[in-house]
């Protein structure tokens, strides 16, 4: 009987075995998939034990989000409070119990749990989860003004639209306000993101969660004149003095292209003879028409890549909370491969065509011009510091290029500084200081309704602040009429005058 | 017991020990019922080595009770008035407040009749005289049949498993195992046609995870899988998963959402081995099934060193089934094989299970106590 005895035991410590060699499967090899799952009900609660690091402003003491402490069965729980409610609430986004995230919270996950820093850091929460210490995130500091980021959204108020203002030579992002928006702090409550999903603004179809300053694509209008001159001055085609004569009217393709209607007299308006600066101070669009014709459309595409059009602008936020600014065909960029032949450049020129941008990217063009022709790289988190005070990253000021020579720039920025100063873009002109900056008035498939464009930057000489504002669907709004007073007031609060 | 085997009586009251440690961790509670039913256990298995010292072998006389006792205990929970059904499994009776698995100690009771009938039979057996094999298909039969009728295919797999090791071992027929397999194939494919409940645990176990929602039957609402029948399955899983090599420290594991509920509800009986691997990680987790090793192995010696046929094989039976039961519930707690509700020798909390594995504790040392005092010579 020993004989069987043998076997059957071997039998029982096979079967014994495999039990360990499962247990290793399931707590090494298959363990990190199985944490990323979500379902996994542990790991939302686990996620809780951390205390994430606080999102604040540039100062540390305005906080975009921090947590509450809360005891649940022996544990000690970080829930997410966002106490600026609805500021910038779509740049820093939200992490939710259910483990959905948007914004810096998603992007930045990694540092705000500490989860993804050196090698000491790691080392030291490793230790802090052996012990029975709380795992602590780092905190992230921000550049966004939250005081003039709240005057931002309050004079968008209840309309759709964005602004970005950012500092011309560092890029750094002072507000990047989306309308309409949400409490962050709703998300997480019963039915919350079904609230937020109702929230409406006065334009339909649109929703809070939409961050409109790097997701909004808009029709740039005459405020895409700007990269236009740029390109003309630039490839040494045309000069500030260049003259013109405005009939009116631009001829393309054998058809009338019209400038701009006047309110006052009922129909387009001419201009007669002028020189480039006037054009670009009244928006001449018969002007910049003939510009575009002559330059070519390939000659202001290979400008706007320059500009960083094409690309996604570089932010700390969600990648897929970023578009890239550029012709569209459809809902796909579309990059022409014969210029020539598939783009119309008259149209082109006064930024039309099938032209979407990004208020973000329009803040980068008007940041170039003031900056002397270098773009500078977009950033919104000037610090990341670890719970002991430590800095972990500190974001030093890059650039994605030169996009036009020293030279174009200023030239470019006396022509701007004309549109405030007798032009289009009068009500932005700041008493004092010369104001660079442009109007956009983009025409939509309804009649009388425009997307409403202003950028600048002052002051002009030695440009402290660049600043995009965008709003959506205006009913007889011109650029020059509801987004130059936003713009301008945005430039005094940051420059404090 | 000066010559019982010095390290089951140890290894035993370590894995008890672990087992009350986790309890406790989860609900203080339970682990006061657990406590007071490891009292009652310590009695039981001190009445029946205190009953059995001078020779346990007395048994083999009631062998035929035993085998009738059996069959009584597993059929107790389909009785009217004191049966009880708890999640779709038909294993409890209720006297009073007092609830006990009597199919616990059926078990042992079923170990104790096969052990004294193989030893009897065993010849003839394996010369396969059919007239041999009637009381012994009877018992087994109606044993098999009571699984089925009370959908507890975990134990039905265990006795069955139970039942054929200790076959081989009275007759080293591999023939015998190599139908009895078949014949378990068999009845499996029929059992899966004819229990939507075991055909569940069957789907459970082979795609816990769906892409799609699919019909889930407890809300009538669809639902992913692994949000609806495999959700204790998937979350034990997670909870493995969560310890990783070190594990969080014992008590420092997550089995509560952020609300406050229980994530996986059974989980200080059948799950507990997930809260134990989450707790104390892949170090522990393996230490403790190397702790069942050691027991078995030690259980498997007394069995080899042990001097007539009847001892052997009811240490052989006692151990086999002790190894077979930690098997069945781990190995489907880590999806090895489908999910069947049994509990974790002497470390899953419940009354029953803790008393029916101090006897099988007594049986090995009463049997160990025997053999080595043989062997020291001593008469």
């Amino acid at each position: 009987m020993n004989r069987q005895l043998n076997r059957l035991a071997l039998v029982a410590i096979v079967l014994l075995a495999a039990l360990v060699v499962a247990t290793t499967y399931w707590q090494t090899w298959a363990s990190a998939g199985l944490q990323d799952r979500q379902d996994n009900a542990i790991q939302r609660v686990v996620q809780f034990t951390v205390a994430r690091g606080l999102i604040t402003g540039p100062g540390g003491s305005e906080i975009f989000a921090t947590n509450v402490k809360r005891k649940r069965g022996g544990q000690t729980l970080f829930f997410r409070r966002y106490p600026q409610h609805k500021l910038a609430a779509q740049t820093v986004g939200y992490s939710t119990q259910s483990r959905s995230q948007a914004g810096l919270e998603r992007s930045m996950n990694d540092y705000l749990t500490g989860s993804n820093t050196n090698l000491s850091d790691a080392f030291r929460s490793i230790l802090d989860r052996l012990g029975t210490a709380t795992v602590h995130g780092s905190n992230l500091r921000l550049t966004i003004r939250p005081g003039v980021q709240r005057l931002a959204e309050s004079l968008l108020g209840t309309r759709c639209g964005a602004v970005v203002a950012m500092n011309p030579h560092s890029g750094a992002v002072y507000v990047m306000a989306s309308t309409p928006t949400y409490d962050l702090n709703l998300i997480d409550q019963p039915n919350g993101y079904a609230k937020v999903l109702k929230i409406r603004g006065e334009c339909s179809g649109a929703s809070a969660l939409y961050n409109r300053a790097t997701q909004g694509l808009y029709t740039p209008g005459s405020t895409f004149k700007v990269v236009t001159a740029a390109a003309a001055l630039d490839t040494g085609a045309f000069t500030p003095t260049s003259g013109f004569d405005d009939p009116g009217y631009c001829t393309e393709y054998g058809k009338e292209v019209s400038n701009a209607g006047n309110p006052d007299q009922g129909g387009r308006e001419v201009f007669g003879h002028l020189n480039f600066s006037q054009a670009l101070q009244h928006s001449v669009n018969s002007v910049f028409c003939n510009i575009g014709k002559q330059i070519g459309a390939g000659t202001i595409l290979s400008y706007m890549k320059r500009f960083g059009f094409y690309k996604t602008p570089p932010l700390e936020t969600p990648g897929n909370e970023r578009f890239a600014s550029g012709l569209y065909s459809g809902s796909h960029l579309f990059d022409p491969k014969d210029p020539a032949t598939q783009v119309d450049p008259g149209r082109l020129a006064f930024g039309q065509e099938r032209l979407l941008v990004t208020p973000l990217q329009m803040a980068m063009v008007a940041s170039t011009i003031g900056n002397g022709g270098v773009v500078p790289r977009p950033y919104v988190v000037q610090k990341i510091v670890a719970h002991d005070g430590s800095t972990i990253r500190n974001t030093r000021p890059g650039t994605l290029g030169r996009a036009i020579k020293p030279q174009t720039a200023s030239e470019l920025t006396q022509m701007m500084v004309l549109v405030t100063e007798g032009g289009t873009g009068n009500a932005a002109a700041i008493p004092g200081i010369h104001v660079a900056g442009k109007t956009g008035t983009a025409e939509t498939s309804v009649r009388n309704v425009y997307t409403a464009w202003f950028i600048a930057f002052a002051p002009a000489e030695n440009p402290k602040v660049a600043v995009a504002v965008v709003l959506e669907k205006q009913l007889n709004g011109f650029g020059g009429a509801v987004a130059a007073p936003i713009a301008k007031q945005v430039m005094q609060a940051l420059l404090n005058r | 017991m000066p010559y019982a085997d010095p390290y089951v009586l140890p290894i035993a009251a370590l894995l008890t020990a672990i087992g009350m440690t986790e309890i406790y961790r989860l609900g203080p509670k339970d682990a006061f019922r657990q406590a007071t039913w490891v009292v009652v256990g310590v009695a039981v298995f001190a009445v029946a080595i205190f009953g059995l010292r001078r020779d346990y072998r007395v048994l083999e006389n009631y062998k035929y009770l035993f085998g009738l006792g059996a069959i009584v205990l597993l059929f107790m929970p389909l009785l009217p008035g004191i049966g009880l059904s708890v999640n779709g499994a038909r294993l409890w009776v209720h006297v009073g407040a007092l609830r006990f698995q009597p199919g616990e100690l059926g078990k042992i009771a079923l170990i104790v009749f096969l052990a004294a009938y193989l030893r009897e039979k065993r010849e003839v057996l394996a010369a396969g005289r059919l007239k041999d094999w009637g009381p012994l298909l009877v018992i087994w039969g109606a044993a098999m049949m009571v699984l089925l009728v009370t959908d507890d295919l975990g134990s039905g797999l265990l006795f069955y498993g139970i039942f054929l090791g200790m076959l081989y071992v009275a007759t080293a027929r591999t023939t015998f195992i190599a139908v009895g397999i078949g014949l378990f194939l068999a009845g499996s494919a029929a059992v899966y046609q004819g229990t939507p409940h075991v055909r569940e645990r069957v789907t459970n176990w082979l795609s816990p995870w769906t892409e799609h929602r699919i019909f889930c039957p407890l809300t009538g609402q669809p639902a992913l899988r692994q949000d609806c029948q495999s959700y204790q399955e998937v979350q034990s899983l997670y909870s493995i998963a969560h310890g990783s090599m070190g594990g969080t420290g014992l008590g420092q594991g997550t089995f509560q959402t952020a609300s406050g509920h229980r994530i996986i509800p059974e989980l200080n009986t059948d799950f507990i081995y997930s809260a134990l691997a989450q707790e104390l990680g892949l170090i522990g987790a393996s230490a403790l099934i190397l702790l069942y090793m050691v027991f078995v192995l030690r259980g498997f010696r007394v069995s080899l060193f042990a001097g007539d046929g009847f001892s052997k094989l009811l240490a052989a039976g006692l151990t086999f089934g002790f190894a077979l039961q930690t098997f069945i519930i781990v190995g489907g707690v880590l999806r090895v094989i489908p999910l069947t509700g049994i509990t974790l020798p002497l470390v899953s909390y419940g009354g029953s299970s803790i008393v029916a594995n101090f006897l099988v504790l007594a049986g090995l040392m009463l049997v160990s106590n025997r053999a080595n005092r043989e062997l020291a010579g001593v008469r």
